[in-house]
């Protein structure tokens, strides 16, 4: 058993000033063994056989609440807790069932489904227009487009993949994907404490994007944008990583004009953690919304910094059985309340994790068919193709 | 007490199996390979016995299929050794063929305690450790849920049947055992760790045994059943629906 | 060792006095086939005061009785090597045993201990002018193989394989009485004690017959009505997610990608959407009988057969009819 985290840790963590402001803040904080605070305190008093051992460890759904208000900048959620999880799986501790599923999945087959690398390609059979794969394509392309693992394998993002399809094609956008060649970016495996699985995922997909050309990244999945913008080694010196909300929202001109259908709905924006604490991105999804002809924006409460986490980030997706066992709620649940709040019809998403998470906390609550929940891709391509749903 | 872990590679199922041209075997052009459940459960009931007792543990596979990731992801769960048998054809020989070359190269060890999964997906002559058993002339248990050392000597085991009953059965040792599964799941052990096994510990390789023909039916055919395709709707309102489905569910001899 | 003969041997299972239902499936086919090949049905009964047994095999020709305290709690060494004794004296042409628990362990040593081939997981079995074809499963029922045996084989049968109804023959067979060999003088594995299952937890993964509900049955108050059902199909309840989540079945109830992954004989997904977290716990069981108001839930793309319709109607019916069959 570690008495201590390595060195480089422990001075990481010397300026906490043990305010207690990443534990308030936290939204499983009042469910945890300890929070991020005393976290910290043990940490640096070698006292990690506490720590490694609690619950705490993996109730956090690295929402970055914590790291945003932090003041004295620190990096709880990218570097204290993925190197907790590190440090305990290493000892032989065992994560929580569905994460260690997840993880032999991603090695194995490099998506957390464990479905097989060809299936990739499922999806595009339904977007009624072309998805080049750049291996065939042969040649540069404007946009290169991760799709990421939940748009291509999970049904209820499937939709979502294709209304990007159909909207970039629309763009006249010189795009491609990588299809079977993909593997997960790990930006959720790397949050999970895997740092070995994070870095032969690096080392795959830096080759693979090395071997072709193309003017920028393009994907719809914040967690990949997050760790290849900023994680992945050499960031800076390769052609820009973007978000859908950044990329469209620069082509509103020529966006607005083919967005004929309306949309006559209260629509409210979830903003979700790694597009908004970690990166800022606030508007962009909300001009793209405003667009829509007919859509009238209204604010949920708590949004933009303060927005609660849907559960789903990081490796939260992989934590719902432990969540619910130690803390008897769901945080989707949670916030669809503000959402129904706000007096909306449409609760508009930009994450694949959302949409599902979302939709079940309806039925859990009791409040299905009160509002639906939609990505913005999806709203986009129903107002491209006119053909709403979904009446005031 | 040294364990032996026999691992077979088995058709990972999470890929389309195609029939070869011959009609008689799974095509390999898109063929992966992938541990046998069962005797991931094997390796984590012999790693358990080794936490516990300090039992020895060497996992021994087939050369084919990939088995180098999976005998060096058993050293990084802290196997003590591991072996690869060597050559083997391609996709590995049938399961009679392998019981006789497992039998062979343990009659050159001295394990105390050979374990390993009880069945695999794609048995079809004969099942692995019941085999063995009778080739090496030991004892032998199968669909065990526990194996814990006696204090008298021997293992004592926990053998699985329908409806949740058990039966604890000792064995006395040199014995082979069938594990259906370990008392925890296989242990997750962080992909670091088997990257640095990977650099850090070698597998030895055993001269696999030149054997004669062993006993084995001959494949005739290997096919697909009919596929399933869209759900059978049963229809023409309640009462209708639920006696048909009464009835196909009698005739899949479901009613007992 | 001799020559075989053209006799199919049936062994047969049995506990607590009485003899399992798929050793009457095994009965009736090996009936068909002792006729086909021109031999006896021999049923192989091994055990301890097990001659009230005899009675109930009167499909067989001759019951092979080896009546013995070391016989009396199941081990495979014990009853393996009391068959490779009836070996020596005679080798059938086939040896049928339950691919079960204990018949897979006998089945496997014995093959081992006498060098007979083997075929597992059999579910059908034809006789071809002197030719025998066993068809078996493979990969979770992704594959069948054909097979043609030799002179000799033993086969481990799936359960539901053949109709048992042609293995109950009311008559009284004739007994051979065999003595134990020495072989099972030998002290090797001992059974020291049964465990019944606490009644609390059951291990669903292991049952093989499921029925599953979902957000459909709408209220703890309702599962009474599975219950039955499952009772009736001599099965267990489970459940999706929400319904744990509810706390009105335990954790261990759970199936899909958060809980368990079953691969049961029928699982009856009753109010099951059929959403892919849950999909991915249950869309290897052999037959998926989905029953779900909403005639596009997705449920219905990976289920065998499908009813439209309101679980509190269909239940009711179902349990009607199957009650009906039962008595029958």
């Amino acid at each position: 058993m570690l008495s201590a985290l390595p060195r480089p840790w422990q001075r990481e963590f010397n300026p906490c000033i043990q305010c207690g402001i990443c534990g308030g803040s936290c939204p499983l904080g009042h469910a945890m063994d300890s929070t991020p605070r005393r976290i910290i305190h043990l940490a640096r008093e070698g006292l990690l056989d506490e720590v490694l051992r609690s619950t705490t460890l993996w109730l956090c759904v690295s929402c970055y609440t914590c790291s945003a208000r932090c003041p004295s900048g620190l990096k709880i959620t990218d570097l204290l807790f993925p190197a907790l999880r590190d440090a305990a799986m290493t000892a032989g501790l065992q994560p929580p069932a569905e994460v260690k599923k997840a993880l032999d999945s991603t090695y194995r087959y490099g998506n957390p489904f464990g479905e097989g690398p060809r299936k990739r390609l499922e999806w595009t059979k339904g977007a009624g227009v072309p998805v080049p794969v750049i291996s065939q394509l042969r040649r540069p392309v404007e946009v290169l487009w991760i799709v990421e693992c939940y748009p291509a394998y999970h049904p209820r993002n499937q939709r979502q993949a294709q209304a990007m399809a159909r909207l970039l094609t629309a763009l006249g956008v010189d795009f491609a994907i990588l299809g079977p060649e993909e593997r997960c970016v790990g930006d959720c495996e790397r949050l999970a404490g895997e740092q070995g699985l994070f870095d032969s995922l690096v080392e795959y997909t830096t080759s693979l994007l090395n071997r072709y050309e193309y003017g920028e990244i393009v994907t719809g999945d914040p967690h990949a944008m997050n760790s290849l913008r900023r994680i992945y080694p050499g960031a800076g010196r390769r052609p820009p990583v973007r978000h859908y909300v950044e990329f469209l929202a620069d082509r509103l001109d020529a966006l607005r004009p083919v967005l004929r259908g309306r949309i006559p709905a209260r629509v409210t924006y979830h903003d979700n953690c790694t597009l908004g604490r970690a990166w800022g991105i606030y508007d962009q999804p909300r001009a793209l919304l405003r667009a829509i002809p007919g859509l009238t924006l209204v604010e949920m409460p708590f949004a933009r910094e303060s927005a609660l986490c849907c559960g789903g980030g990081g490796a939260g997706m992989w934590l719902d059985t432990m969540i619910w066992q130690t803390a008897h709620e769901r945080l989707s649940d949670r916030r669809i309340a503000h959402a129904l709040a706000a007096g909306a019809d449409i609760l508009a998403v930009s994450c694949p994790f959302e949409t599902s998470r979302f939709e079940d906390a309806l039925k859990s609550t009791g409040n299905e068919g009160r509002l639906v929940v939609r990505d913005i891709l999806e709203l986009l391509d129903e107002s491209l193709t006119a053909r709403s749903e979904v009446q005031a | 007490m040294k364990i032996a872990v026999l691992l077979t590679m088995v058709p990972d199922l999470v890929e389309e199996l195609e029939i070869d041209a011959s009609g008689t075997a799974l095509d390999a052009q898109w063929l992966r390979y992938v541990i046998s459940e069962s005797d991931d459960h094997a390796l984590e009931q012999a790693l358990l016995l080794k936490d516990r007792h300090g039992a020895s543990v060497t996992a021994l596979a087939l050369d084919y299929g990939d088995v180098e990731q999976t005998l060096f992801t058993a050293l990084a769960k802290g196997a003590d050794a591991a072996v690869k048998i060597t050559p083997m054809p391609e996709g590995g020989p049938r399961r009679r063929e392998a019981a006789a070359v497992f039998a062979e190269i343990l009659r050159r060890q001295s394990a105390d305690l050979v374990l390993t999964g009880v069945q695999a997906i794609n048995d079809l002559d004969g099942h692995l450790p019941g085999l063995l058993g009778g080739l090496l002339d030991l004892p032998y248990v199968g669909v065990t849920r526990s194996v814990e050392v006696a204090a008298a000597g021997g293992v004592i085991v926990q053998k699985e049947y329908p409806g949740g009953v058990v039966a604890e059965i000792s064995v006395p040792l040199p014995a082979v055992i069938g594990v259906i599964s370990a008392p925890q799941p296989p242990r997750y052990v962080p992909v670091a760790r088997i990257r640095e096994v990977m650099k850090t510990r070698s597998i030895s390789a055993e001269a696999a045994p030149e054997l004669g023909a062993q006993p084995a039916p001959a494949i005739r055919r290997m096919f697909k059943p009919e596929p399933a395709g869209q759900a059978t709707m049963l229809s023409g309102g309640t009462e209708q629906a639920a006696q048909e489905l009464a009835a196909i569910l009698d005739s899949r001899g479901l009613l007992r | 060792m001799s020559t075989p003969s053209q006799d199919v041997w049936v062994r047969v299972e049995h506990a607590a006095g009485t003899v399992a239902p798929q050793t009457y499936e095994l009965l009736g086919k090996g009936r068909d086939l002792a006729r086909e090949l021109g031999g006896r049905l021999v049923a192989v009964l091994l055990g301890h005061h097990v001659a009230a047994l005899t009675q109930t095999l009167g499909a067989a020709d001759v019951v092979l009785c080896v009546d013995d305290e070391r016989l009396g709690s199941f081990t495979p060494d014990a009853h393996a090597r009391t068959i490779q004794a009836l070996m020596e004296e005679a080798i059938p042409r086939l040896l049928l045993c339950g691919a079960t628990s204990a018949g897979t362990d006998l089945a496997a040593l014995l093959a081992g201990l006498v060098s007979v081939p083997m075929v597992v997981n059999v579910r059908g079995i034809q006789v071809d002018g002197t030719r025998v074809l066993a068809t078996s499963q493979l990969c979770g029922g992704k594959l069948l193989c054909e097979t043609e045996l030799g002179e000799s084989a033993i086969l481990t049968v799936l359960a539901g394989a053949f109709p048992a109804e042609a293995g109950i023959v009311r008559r009284v067979p004739p007994v051979e009485t065999m003595a134990p060999p020495k072989a099972i003088e030998q002290t090797r594995a001992q059974v020291l004690r049964l465990i019944e299952p606490s009644g609390e937890d059951v291990d669903i993964t292991r049952v093989p017959i499921l029925v599953a509900v979902g957000r459909g049955i709408q209220r703890k108050e309702n599962l009474p009505l599975v219950e039955d059902l499952a009772a009736l199909l001599g099965g267990a309840v489970c459940a999706s997610r929400p319904v744990i989540d509810q706390g009105w079945l335990p954790l261990s109830r759970q199936v899909g990608k958060s809980g368990m992954i079953v691969k049961p004989s029928l699982y009856l997904a009753l109010g099951i959407s059929g959403a892919p977290e849950h999909l991915e716990g249950m869309r290897n069981a052999e037959m998926i009988v989905a029953v779900n108001t909403d005639a596009g839930a997705p449920i219905f793309n990976v289920a065998h057969y499908g009813i439209v319709g309101d679980m509190f109607e269909v239940i009711p019916a179902l349990v009607a009819h199957l009650t009906r069959r039962k008595a029958a």
